[in-house]
């Protein structure tokens, strides 16, 4: 055990498979000689070569395009989308073609490619460096989609992810990358160090994809959590003193359904929270999972506290970010009902 | 009678052959003129020649027949109802065929919806294929796909998709994948002139460029996009080729009715790749005879008749033409040729039918819908067949 951030940590992944599994080749736009912008590739080049590791021209469709190529041929390439924000110009290649391609093909080809990209706000990134697209993916059978909230998972996901026969969306929230974020931008920043997922050990382990954590166990209320928005509801919970259950899903899909069914049936009330838009967001999917399965345990309606139905705007991060006043709310609003 | 006197058409013989290793900038020439071999006495003239033996030469008469024969089988069986739709490559089938001949069978073919010949030159069985038209229990690929969206692996035919481009620059993927690994296999990827328009083709040129990749890259130009012309796709200013050199990508069109000329030029594209000197563009300038699919009607946008004057002639007959100016064919070979594959198509027809038609079946047992989605099903698939198979339990259809 080592202390990583997540960039460190997502970066040992890399270092592990890239060991490992002569297959796997790493690439997308400056992640080569620089390392990528946010460094997660740092190093990986010197070690592994060119031909390993390198840099992508700035076409995010022909980069998916050619790495749905090499899984046909049999690599397991890990595409660096450098924003989540740029994925759009690849979705009709992840969309009709990595998803599919397994089906239309009744298992003669597969694309057993990962598709890293930074995600999410925290950072001040305006419209274009902040959003949380995972619901598009989601709603697209084929494809696999993980968010990791620190580093510990963040390594154990992303080697799983490679290993993965299938399409994987892996979407990190960039304002972990550097430490844990609760939500309180007025606080000082926090390193991982203090963290206990911030240990992470320095050789290989898989966190299997499906499977929700536990990062708090209670009796009250469950919230259903993933990414930067796992340590919002921590904090939120702390400030209203519920004694909430809080589960990190950590992968969106599949989705750890008898995880979610267990806690709210223990706890008869559930709080979505996600950072991504409202409306057909991954928590109306989630809203809906637990009504038909968890409907005669339920003691509250469920509610969901998510990003606004707008683009993320610059200068208003704070407001938009829902933070964790907005789910303290929430959760004394479920906690009277 | 339709006017082709604005298509300048260098004589055949005339184009130089460079070097393999020829740089982007000197294929010039290649690129904004045309390839062409079979001149009109049927003769093999100019260095172009690829010299193929008379086996090789009637085998390609062989297949290309056959494709075309399977392709009319395959139109009336629409026509009958058996199938809800089929794509015929007619007046197109010395591009795949001849590239179908030259390629290696484990080099993997990313084709379009109009290169069967490729398959068929690869004597994959065409009863195979009329299974997967007829999407009965026999088809390979479950009735998932619409007819004739193959996907072969153990014959080098990689999965169709239906959106068009998007495999253009998988190929250059997998290239890319086989010179990583060393191997001497190379891609070979096929592109309508009307979906060159789209940007995956130029991701694939510019990825196949930055990486050096083993792959050959085919544009189709059969003049016809359904109902666009190849004006609307950017083809009256310049040719298709011609797009490979600002990419540092040689460029070569090619007369794609001529069996010998497309064979040589992919004869030449593949050396290129195999001796890792890089990826080539070849444009094949042929002519869309066939409708766009059963559900067009090309008389509304064209002269029906047009396909009769295309100055390139038809690739059969010209290949045919050349047989017999060798003193290697003769008409009375070509009729027993000809009703020997249509007995042989007919056959495997009846015998596809009896595993079923679209309409009636049998195919597949429909949970099998659930099946590959993912390699492993996860629980909300696993679910929502069971609910399925409660409604089918004991019925052909929900
Ligand atoms: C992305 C996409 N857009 C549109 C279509 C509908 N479509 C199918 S074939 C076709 C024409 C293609 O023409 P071309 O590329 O020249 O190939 P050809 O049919 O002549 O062989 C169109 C527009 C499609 N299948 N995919």
């Amino acid at each position: 055990m080592t202390a990583m951030n997540m960039v460190q940590a997502l970066n040992s992944a890399m270092d592990v498979m890239l060991d490992r599994d002569s297959n796997v080749l790493i690439f997308g736009e400056d992640v080569g000689f620089f390392g990528g912008v946010f460094r997660v590739t740092d190093g990986l080049q010197r070690r592994y070569g060119e031909q390993r590791v390198f840099d992508a021209p700035i076409a995010e469709g022909g980069q998916i395009a050619v790495a749905i190529g090499m899984g046909a041929y049999g690599l397991r390439p890990v595409v660096e989308c450098q924003f989540a924000d740029y994925i759009y110009p690849a979705f009709d290649q992840l969309v009709s073609e990595a998803a599919r391609l397994r089906y239309r093909s009744a298992g003669e080809f597969n694309a057993p490619i990962t598709v890293r990209a930074p995600y999410g706000g925290g950072i001040f990134g305006g419209q274009t460096h902040s959003q949380s697209p995972e619901g598009l993916f989601t709603h697209v059978c084929g494809l696999k989609t993980v968010i990791p909230s620190n580093p510990y998972d963040a390594k154990g996901l992303l080697i799983s992810a490679i290993e993965d026969d299938d399409p994987v969306l892996f979407f990190e929230p960039k304002r972990l990358y550097a430490g844990p974020f609760d939500g309180h931008y007025e606080k000082p920043v926090e390193t991982w160090a203090k963290h206990a997922a911030g240990e992470v050990p320095i050789g290989h382990y898989s966190i299997p994809l499906g499977k929700a954590a536990v990062v708090r166990a209670g009796e009250a209320l469950t919230i259903l959590a993933y990414g930067t928005m796992v340590h919002v509801a921590l904090a939120a919970t702390v400030a209203t003193g519920v004694d909430a259950e809080i589960l990190d899903l950590r992968t969106l899909m599949p989705i750890d359904i008898e995880a979610i069914t267990m806690s709210v049936e223990k706890t008869g009330r559930c709080l979505i929270v996600h950072e991504a838009t409202r409306t057909s967001g991954y928590g109306a999917e989630l809203s809906a999972l637990v009504q038909e399965r968890c409907f005669y345990h339920l003691e509250a309606p469920i509610l969901r506290v998510t990003g606004w139905d707008t683009p993320y705007p610059r200068e208003f991060e704070w407001e938009y970010f829902p933070g964790p006043l907005r789910v303290a709310e929430a959760i004394s609003k479920i906690m009277a009902g | 009678m339709p006017d082709f006197g604005y298509l300048q058409l260098p004589k055949a013989g005339d184009a130089k052959r460079p070097d393999p290793g020829v740089m982007a900038a000197a294929t010039h020439d290649l690129a904004y003129g045309l390839v062409r071999v079979i001149d009109d006495q049927g003769a093999a003239v100019g260095a172009w020649d690829p010299k193929l033996d008379a086996e090789t030469l009637r085998r390609g008469l062989r297949v290309m027949l056959l494709t075309r024969i399977f392709d009319d089988r395959m139109f009336k069986a629409q026509r009958q109802g058996k199938t809800p739709f089929y794509m015929k490559c007619t007046g197109e089938e010395a591009v795949a065929v001849a590239q179908g001949l030259v390629l290696n069978r484990d080099d993997m073919c990313f084709a379009s919806y109009r290169q069967q010949g490729l398959l068929i030159a690869r004597d994959w069985p065409i009863f195979d294929l009329m299974c997967q038209i007829y999407s009965n229990s026999d088809d390979r690929l479950k009735g998932r796909q619409l007819p004739v969206l193959y996907s072969v692996r153990e014959a080098g035919f990689f999965s169709l998709s239906g959106n068009l481009g998007t495999q253009f620059p998988q190929a250059v993927g997998w290239a890319m994948a086989s010179a990583y690994k060393r191997d001497t296999k190379i891609a070979a990827a096929w592109i309508g002139e009307g979906a060159s328009a789209e940007g995956d083709f130029h991701h694939a040129l510019t990825f196949a460029a930055v990486y050096h990749a083993p792959v050959i890259l085919n544009l189709v130009n059969n003049q016809w996009a359904i109902s666009s012309s190849q004006d609307v796709a950017g083809g009256e200013e310049t040719t298709f080729a011609s797009r490979a050199i600002g990419f540092g990508i040689p460029g070569i069109r090619v007369d794609g009715n001529d069996f010998l000329a497309v064979h040589a030029v992919t004869s030449w594209a593949a050396e290129r790749a195999r001796t890792n000197r890089g990826p080539t563009l070849i444009e094949h300038f042929t002519y869309r005879a066939a409708p766009h699919s059963t559900s067009d009607d090309p008389g509304r946008y064209r002269p029906g008749d047009e396909h009769k004057y295309w100055p390139l002639g038809d690739p059969i007959l010209r290949l045919k033409a050349h047989l017999e100016h060798i003193g290697e064919w003769d008409e009375k070979r070509h009729i027993a040729l000809t009703a020997e594959i249509e007995a042989h198509v007919d056959a495997a027809n009846r015998k596809a039918q009896q595993l079923g038609v679209h309409g009636g079946g049998p195919y597949h047992d429909s949970s099998t819908m659930f099946e590959d989605v993912y390699k492993d099903m996860p629980w909300h698939l696993r679910e929502q067949q069971a609910e399925l198979k409660r409604f089918t339990a004991g019925k052909a259809k929900p």
